[in-house]
Formats: structure tokens, sequence, C-alpha cells
């Protein structure tokens, strides 16, 4: 009788919340989870990374490419951990260290020149020239006292990030 | 990964499109900054971007459009639950039997009638047409029946003349039938396998019905001139598209396709709304075929739907095919009450055109450049 499907016990969103340092409420959870279900077309226990193509809004993103390094293949909890960055709960030091994991591709804790220029790359496409971009990212770099060479870590992000009222929530609908 | 991206249609699909950035919030896209020196975090700060993106996979429009709305449970108290298993007996015991018996019924006085008049009126072509646009209405009433159909029609009952077509918005193939029981329509739709295809390919064909694959890019030309010499002929059958080209759960339309605007007819619009106390009458066709379907609505209480026969619409002096098809779209979702979402229904079969990232990319490289040159 009822609705059975989709339920998660309290265990489950417990054991859920503390995986994501409590950044979403219960509410919040059950809503993601059925989003999850909805996603997960075959019903496999992870969304794949064409599964999040098929969602339009998502595959016309300039960055969609290179966020499947951290998407493919993610079962619930990981889902969850991988939305935690933008809710309204989230720490600005867990928000910067997304970014940060963004942009270091190869996951080694430092970003070196060619990851900036990767992802302006992704962000401005064929509308700049690599020349330029190469320029503008050396002048900027240059100008907030790095060098082309140097390789900036997450502290550095921080402190470039860290003041500048980064606004990146994603409210979760609650029925 | 690049090819699931690339793999998007051709130019000419493009054309066949408004822009979303019409329809998507406005801070979205233009983030018209006071131009300002631009400073690292300016390049670094790639928040709003993150954000659009993980906005789309916590919740989005496209894939609202194609949710079925799971069956309201009203079993669950111990006073309803007994009213309730008894509503099961009478639905698979008493209606369900019932009503297989009245389709079994009007596919026997279907098909004796109709045989004889397609073979033996050879010669007499005016009549033969008539006789079988009557026996096609009757067998769709059948098929109404069969679902306990309360259908009820606002607006004169169209009629056949040349230069105009009907459009509808789509959410099952019932549609088409409760359409049908009225009106002789000559449909324009998907070929389907099955027992569908075989009526679609024997009977269907006589009413001037036009089947086309959606994925074969040449049957595209074939049904533009198709249609057309449908829309010219005096003595065919109103013609009936559902520009949607895909079936829509009943709370949204998707982007019309733009073919039937294009055609120089009057274009009458056709609202269909499905109440959904007793069943959703969305076909979700990657879930469930056709035949599961339709027993789906055979062993429900009643399929019960509301139709408006809207006021023919011209295209205006100026108006493109696409802002007429969006502006005929808008009529039908005032009146059926169904929200307007920009994406086109073959989203669900292909990815996006690489033209939207493209202009989000554009506008970011330009407001970079203006920056720039702000020294």
């Amino acid at each position: 009788m009822g609705n059975t499907s989709s339920m998660l016990t309290q265990y489950d969103i417990e054991e859920v919340q503390e995986h994501c340092n409590n950044t979403f409420s219960q509410q919040e959870i059950v809503s993601l989870y059925q989003r999850f279900c909805q996603l997960d077309r075959n019903s496999g226990g992870f969304i794949s990374a064409d599964e999040f193509l098929s969602v339009p809004e998502f595959a016309v993103n300039p960055l969609s490419q290179r966020l499947f390094r951290m998407i493919d293949g993610l079962n619930f909890k990981e889902f969850v951990a991988f939305l935690s960055a933008f809710s309204s709960r989230a720490t600005l030091q867990h928000k910067v260290e997304f970014i940060f994991k963004v942009y270091d591709s190869d996951g080694n804790g430092k970003v070196a020149f060619s990851d900036l220029l990767d992802v302006l790359r992704d962000l401005t496409g064929q509308f700049i020239s690599e020349q330029q971009r190469e320029l503008v990212l050396t002048q900027v770099l240059e100008e907030a006292g790095y060098k082309k060479d140097s390789l900036l870590v997450m502290s550095d992000f921080m402190k470039i990030l860290g003041n500048t009222g980064l606004k990146m929530e994603v409210e979760v609908p609650v029925d | 990964m690049s090819n699931l991206i690339s793999s998007s249609p051709s130019e000419m699909d493009l054309l066949d499109r408004p822009n979303i950035e019409d329809y998507l919030p406005s801070d979205s896209i233009h983030q018209q900054q006071p131009i300002t020196k631009l400073k690292l975090r300016d390049l670094l700060d790639i928040s709003p971007t993150l954000t659009e993106a993980a906005g789309a996979i916590v919740d989005d429009s496209f894939t609202r459009c194609f949710k079925s709305n799971p069956p309201e449970p009203w079993n669950w108290n111990i006073y309803l639950f007994p009213l309730w298993c008894l509503g099961v007996v009478v639905r698979y015991g008493i209606l369900f039997p019932g009503r297989v018996l009245i389709l079994t019924l009007g596919w026997i006085i279907f098909l004796s009638c109709y045989i004889p008049v397609h073979v033996l009126l050879k010669g007499h072509d005016k009549l033969r047409k008539r006789l079988e646009r009557a026996l096609v209405e009757l067998i769709c009433s059948f098929f109404v029946a069969s679902w306990t159909g309360v259908v009820k029609y606002h607006g004169p009952r169209p009629s056949a003349r040349p230069k105009q077509v009907f459009v509808a918005n789509h959410t099952s193939m019932i549609d088409f039938i409760v359409l049908e029981q009225m009106t002789a329509f000559a449909v324009i739709m998907q070929k389907h396998p099955g027992w569908v295809g075989l009526l679609q390919s024997t009977i269907l064909e006589s009413v001037g019905c036009i089947w086309f694959n959606r994925s074969e890019a040449k049957d595209r030309e074939i049904v533009t001139r198709k249609l057309r010499e449908h829309v010219e002929g005096a003595d065919n059958n109103p013609l009936l598209i559902f520009p949607e080209g895909t079936c829509v759960n009943n709370h949204y339309t998707v982007m019309f396709k733009k073919g039937a605007f294009e055609l120089g007819a009057t274009v009458c619009p056709i609202a269909i709304k499905y109440n959904k106390i007793f069943v959703d009458a969305f076909w979700n066709s990657r879930k469930q075929s056709f035949t599961t379907h339709l027993l789906q609505l055979m062993c429900s209480w009643a399929v019960v739907c509301d139709v408006w026969y809207l006021e023919p619409q011209k295209i205006k002096p100026g108006e493109t095919a696409i802002e007429f098809a969006e502006r005929v779209r808008q009529i039908i979702s005032v009146r059926a009450g169904l929200k307007m979402v920009p994406w086109d229904g073959y989203l669900k079969y292909s990815r996006p055109s690489p033209k939207h990232r493209e202009r989000k990319q554009q506008n970011f490289a330009e407001s970079v450049l203006r920056q720039l040159e702000e020294k």
C-alpha cells in the first residue's frame, strides 16, 4: 500500500548526509535520490557520462566535457558528494576546492599554465585565438604576481577566489 | 567523448529551432559586469558555468516533459482498501473483458465492410473514399469506446477543405484515435513496427496518411513534397500534424517543427488536454509498447479528455515559419494549460547542436576581450 518506490531509510539518508558533511537536508537527499533514479535510466545504480549528456541543458554547457572526469559513473553517494559543493551550506573552502579540482586535471594538487589554458579554451572556444588566450593568461598571471611557469596550489586559489563573493549555489527542489 | 556531442543533426536542422536563449533566464547568459580591468580572478572564477551545469543535473525542463506521472494510490487505509479491491475486480474482471468484446466486435464489423468496399468498388473512387472514411471513423469510435473515452469536443467540427492543415499537441497515439473518430484526418506519423505498422500501411493509407521514419534524412524531403501535394488536393481528407514530433506528458509542449507552418495553408490549432483522474494517457514509448499502453487504458475506469478546435491562424506578413509555429504553440499551450519549453523533442534521440554551446563561449570570449581592451 502507498508509495513504496524509492524509499530510503533513515540509516541510508544519515549515511549519505555524513558522506557529504551535512550539506543537504534529509528532504533534499530524498529529492536528489528521485532525480538520481530518473537520470539512471538503465537502473544500474550509477550514472554514466552518456546518461548525463541526455540532459540537453547539461550537454550544452561549455565545461560539460571537462566535468566528465569527475562525474562519469557516479553512484548515489558520490553523486550527492559531487553536488554538495553547490549547497548553500557548503563552506567557501569546499567551493574553491571544487573549482580547483576542475582545473587540476591530473589530480596532482598543482595547476599549471596548461591547465588554465585548457579551461579557458573550453570557455571561449573558437572565439579567441590560441595566441591571444596565452597572451591574456600570461598577462593576468603576471599582474597577480605569478609567472607563466609557476604552479598554483590550493592556497593560491583560496587567495585569489576567497574574497570575490563566490556565488555557487543550486537549490534542490523539494516537494 | 567528443563524438557524442558532434554527432548532432545537420545544418538544416539548426534552422528548425527557435533560440533557446530566448527562454533561459537572461542573467545566466549575458553576464554584463561593469567593464573593469581584467584580473586573474575573473578568469579563474568559473563558478557561473559550474552552477549552470550543476543546476541542470539537479533539475531540467527537458526531462520533466517526458516524465510519466505514477498513479495516485488511494488504497492506503483500511476503509478504502476493500473498495479499491472491488474496483480492481470490476476493472479487470468485468470492464476489461467487456471492452475486449466491444473491440473485437468493432473489428469484425469494420473488416467485413472494409474489405468488400475496398475490393468491389474499385471503379467508383469517390464513393469508395467516402465509405472508407466513414468506416475508419467507425473503428476509431470502437477504440474510444473500448477505454470508455469521455471526450468533450469544443468548437466547430473540422470539414474537408483544401489549403488547411490541423496541428495538435501530442500525448499519445490515442490522440489520433480521439480526433479521427470525429473527422477522418490524414495524419503524418512516424512509421511504427508491429501491428500498428501493419494498420498504417494497409488501412490508414487509404485515408491518405503519410508515414516517415524519423531517423531517415531523405524521408524529410519526400514528406515535405507529399505534404504540399496533399494540401493542394481539393478532395483529400483534412491533414493532421503533430508538430512536436514526439509524445509529451501533457504538462508541457516542446518545440514545434516548422514543416506544417510553411505550406502556405491555413493552420487550425487543436488543443488536447487529458484529465488524469483515472489514468495517465501519456505514452512513454521508451518504457512501454503501444499494446501495453492500450491495455493499460482498457483496464482503467475511463479516459477523460477535452478537445478544443481553435481559431484558424494565417501566417502574418513578415513572420517567419518558426515565429508562426511558436505563435500557434502559444495558442495551444494557453488553451490546454501546458507550459512551453524551448527544447526540440528529437533531443530524446540525439544530442543538442554545438551551436548553443558556441553561443555561450562567444559571450564569454567577448566579455574577456572587452575587459582586456580596458587598460
